[in-house]
């Protein structure tokens, strides 16, 4: 934990930042290995969840947004949800025609 | 934001807390700016499963996952330089920094050759093999350049922001105490790294 | 500017055209933007009475179709991108913002110049899209595939303006929310902020959240016409009416960002002359929220005859309904301050009262069109040109007017001649509804909006429009006259002419370039106006 004159900012440190890189390469092989097997329609919803953990990795602990106040996560979660709406509603028209 | 962090230099008062939030805020455009591709991309995806599945045969899944591979770690890399600079540690910090450009145009290189041979095969909107494909083939390669390439244009950006935090921890400017820079450089990084991890498997793995 | 004009010791002080054009104070900045948007309000309001001078008689009467498709585009792009949208919030958005937190500038001062530098780019792009390529766009402002992506206009140029544009727009509003949560000065909670500072936080997130989806859609007919890459081309597979959805995705919720922050003027302006304070505070600030929120969800209702799906025609429908709610909240509130308030008849109360009673009568026909079974007669009709112009500019525009009237005084220092100012709102007033209540009768009978020529038994109404297009040209010449004489040549005022609450009031008239000597702690509320009253 570092802390300096820009205040009590948290740092991880460089084991959790290197475990979490290994995270993600194992989470690249599993969903590399995942698409070789046909799941018919899952395969694209496991592709996704995989990638989603992925995400999460990167936002929470590389992007250090774990350590940040509760607004910032709602205004990422808002964004989200707003990008969710957006094609979700869209498909209202396309998935109906 | 490179201005707002600029004249945080010249102010006495200077907004971490203001610098980060304005920074995320940023990020925020960038999502929704990919999003109208992503929200094309899932309806075209549904219209034409098939020749989509068909089309993605055509990329080179190990040039994608090694490419995967080289962002991922280009994002372990200048996480690994914030938190290096907060230490105080900043020739390990530039070196991170460098080391993370040095894998960005691993992945513009990589990207080259994959579109190097797409061009060849005349598999790109308006080429003549692309043209006796289904439409949905057709649909499913204008959206691989169009996304792949507006990505490419963040990575060669992103390319420039990195060297200029690597210039500014270089001359002194960013330290220890003073290192809102590179943190905003690597956020916007993650992002680009971020948005690849939804655009491999959206477009190699769906075989 | 008259250097005796103004007193020294104030914003105004630093002299040459460097000092402004890469000037940090938002002060200069928000005047910046305030002249460009009324000159190319001006250029827009000219291109106007020449369609009204076309449409006076069918057949071609001063143009011929052509001339008439790239008047009507170039209307609507210099209207609703270089003049509405950054109306209020880049002008009086950025003059004030700072002052009603408290603050000594924004949050990212030389962002802010950044950002104006853009809106210069986008609008000088904008013009060379006029006189460049293939002659000026004849798309409409729409831009619709698959024409835009084959005509011979200058399309992509005018929508790389467009994406230039867009971009200043997105960094005022990140400027803008970064802004209010980290610069407001002690004291001055969340529930102490003005309204108008609401509305500029509501509108920052669209302005933010929705215009990236505007950037992508100009990319894309760019990409299209240059590398014809076939995205929205059904003989390749592309869905046109995708196009449509990524436009309205942007373009409905832009319309919030055209009004918002009128309704946050009225907001400011009406406790100050009924006395009292607002009815409903809490309410109006989440109504603000509410409605950019809602109004993120219902933009297929521009689409209800596009081809696409009865569920998605049927959803948005009823959404539409939905977001309508708090815009009626915000108007029952306004009125309900006004009762058993001390009425002062002053100019920005007239605007005000105006933009009450225009949008309204713009706000009721928004439900017309969207109820889709209705909307299925009017839709592309003059009825939707109605519509739209009671809103935009009998609201936005009579928004912007009111905040000129109320706050151009503290800006200046000098006071405009009251009577002419009441006098020319009264005039727009009647010359905006004989200008726009015709149309509304033209659209039911089914005359078509984007055409030059009709049949003759639209001539009358036709008639009556172009004659109330004179009356608002009378209004508008007498009160821009009236602003450019007193504005420079009135007498000059003192802090706070108008006996407001809220912190600029406080300031000399104009203002110090660093706004505040000392940091104020607040201690009330905006529209608390105890001990408070006007100069004089």
């Amino acid at each position: 934990m570092a802390h300096n004159a820009q205040g009590e900012h948290h740092s991880p440190s460089y084991g959790l930042l290197t475990g979490i890189w290994l995270g993600l390469l194992w989470l690249t092989g599993f969903t590399v290995w995942a698409a070789s097997i046909d799941l018919g329609f899952l395969n694209i919803v496991a592709a996704m969840a995989i990638a989603t953990t992925k995400a999460s990795l990167v936002v929470l602990i590389f992007m250090h947004l774990k350590y940040e106040n509760w607004m910032l996560k709602g205004f990422v979660l808002m964004t989200f949800a707003i990008l969710a709406i957006f094609i979700g509603f869209t498909f209202f028209d396309t998935v109906y025609r | 934001m490179t201005s707002g962090a600029l004249s945080q230099m010249n102010n006495a008062h200077k907004d971490y807390e203001g610098a980060k939030l304005g920074m995320w805020l940023f990020l925020f455009t960038e999502l929704l700016l990919f999003g109208g591709l992503f929200l094309l991309y899932s309806v075209y995806l549904r219209r034409y499963q098939v020749q989509f599945h068909a089309a993605s045969q055509e990329l080179d899944v190990v040039m994608g996952t090694t490419n995967t591979i080289v962002l991922i770690t280009s994002s372990w890399f200048v996480a690994m330089g914030v938190a290096a600079l907060k230490r105080g540690e900043i020739a390990r910090a530039k070196g991170l920094t460098l080391a993370t450009i040095a894998f960005a145009l691993v992945f513009l290189v990589i990207k080259y050759f994959e579109w190097g041979a797409k061009f060849h095969h005349g598999l790109f909107p308006g080429g003549a093999e692309l043209a006796t494909r289904e439409q949905g083939q057709m649909v499913y390669f204008a959206l691989y350049f169009a996304m792949t390439g507006l990505h490419g244009v963040h990575v060669v950006v992103g390319m420039g922001v990195l060297g200029l935090a690597w210039w500014l921890m270089h001359s002194g400017h960013s330290t220890g105490k003073d290192y809102v820079f590179l943190e905003n450089t690597g956020l916007y990084w993650h992002l680009v790294d971020l948005i690849w991890i939804y655009l491999f498997p959206l477009f190699y793995l769906i075989t | 500017m008259n250097h005796e004009s103004v007193q020294a010791g104030s914003f105004w002080d630093a002299r040459g055209l460097a000092s402004w054009l890469f000037t940090v104070d938002h002060k200069r900045i928000g005047l910046l933007y305030l002249w460009c948007v009324l000159s190319f309000f001006i250029v827009g309001v000219t291109i106007g009475i020449l369609m009204r001078l076309e449409l006076i008689a069918p057949g071609a009467t001063i143009m011929g179709q052509q001339t008439y498709n790239a008047m009507f585009t170039l209307h609507g792009v210099i209207m609703v991108f270089l003049v509405v949208i950054p109306s209020v919030p880049a002008s009086f958005g950025n003059i004030i913002l700072p002052l009603h937190l408290g603050a000594e500038d924004v949050a990212f001062p030389k962002l802010n110049m950044f950002s104006w530098w853009l809106y210069a780019i986008g609008a000088v792009t904008a013009l060379t899209a006029l006189f460049t390529g293939g002659g000026p766009p004849d798309t409409g402002w729409t831009f619709y595939v698959p024409f835009s992506a084959v005509t011979t206009t200058n399309v992509s140029v005018a929508v790389a303006a467009v994406f230039i544009l867009g971009f200043s727009s997105i960094l005022t509003g990140l400027n803008f929310i970064v802004t209010i949560h980290r610069m407001r000065a002690p004291g001055l909670t969340w529930t102490r902020l003005s309204l108008f500072a609401w509305a500029l936080y509501a509108t920052a997130w669209i302005q933010l959240l929705a215009t990236p989806i505007l950037g992508i859609t100009g990319l894309l007919i760019i990409i299209e016409r240059v590398l014809h890459m076939g995205i929205f081309d059904p003989a390749r597979g592309g869905d046109p009416i995708l196009y449509q959805h990524l436009f309205w995705i942007y373009s409905h919720p832009a319309v919030y960002i055209m009004v918002l922050p009128a309704m946050g003027v009225i907001s400011d302006i009406i406790p100050v002359f009924a006395r009292k304070a607002i009815f409903g505070y809490k309410t109006i600030a989440f109504s603000s929220l509410a409605i950019a929120f809602a109004g993120s969800l219902v933009w297929a209702h521009h689409m209800f005859v596009s081809g696409m799906s009865d569920t998605a025609v049927m959803v948005f429908s009823i959404l539409t309904f939905v977001v309508a709610i708090p815009s009626a909240v915000k108007v029952f509130n306004w009125v309900s301050t006004l009762y058993k308030g001390s009425i002062h008849l002053e100019p920005p109360l007239v605007y005000a009262l105006g933009f009450i009673f225009l949008f309204t009568m713009g706000g009721i026909t928004g439900l017309v069109l969207g109820a889709a079974g209705a909307d299925m007669h009017v839709h592309d009709t003059y009825f939707v040109v109605g519509h739209f112009h009671y809103v935009i500019f009998g609201g936005t525009g009579m928004g912007l007017f009111a905040a000129m009237h109320f706050w151009l005084p503290k800006v200046y220092g000098r006071m405009y001649n009251k009577k002419l100012a009441s006098w020319a709102a009264i005039i727009l007033i009647i010359g905006m509804n004989g200008l726009y209540f015709p149309m509304y009768m033209l659209g039911l009978a089914g005359m078509p909006r984007r055409y030059y020529d009709y049949l003759p038994q639209f001539t009358n109404m036709h008639v009556a429009a172009t004659i109330g297009s004179w009356v608002v040209l009378l209004g508008l010449v007498l009160m821009f006259a009236n602003l450019w004489h007193g504005l420079r040549k009135g007498p000059r005022i003192g802090r706070n002419p108008w006996g407001a609450a809220t912190l600029e009031w406080s300031l000399a008239s104009p203002p110090p370039t660093h706004n505040f000597d000392t940091e104020p702690v607040v201690d009330r509320g905006p529209y608390d106006f105890r001990g408070i009253e006007p100069d004089e």
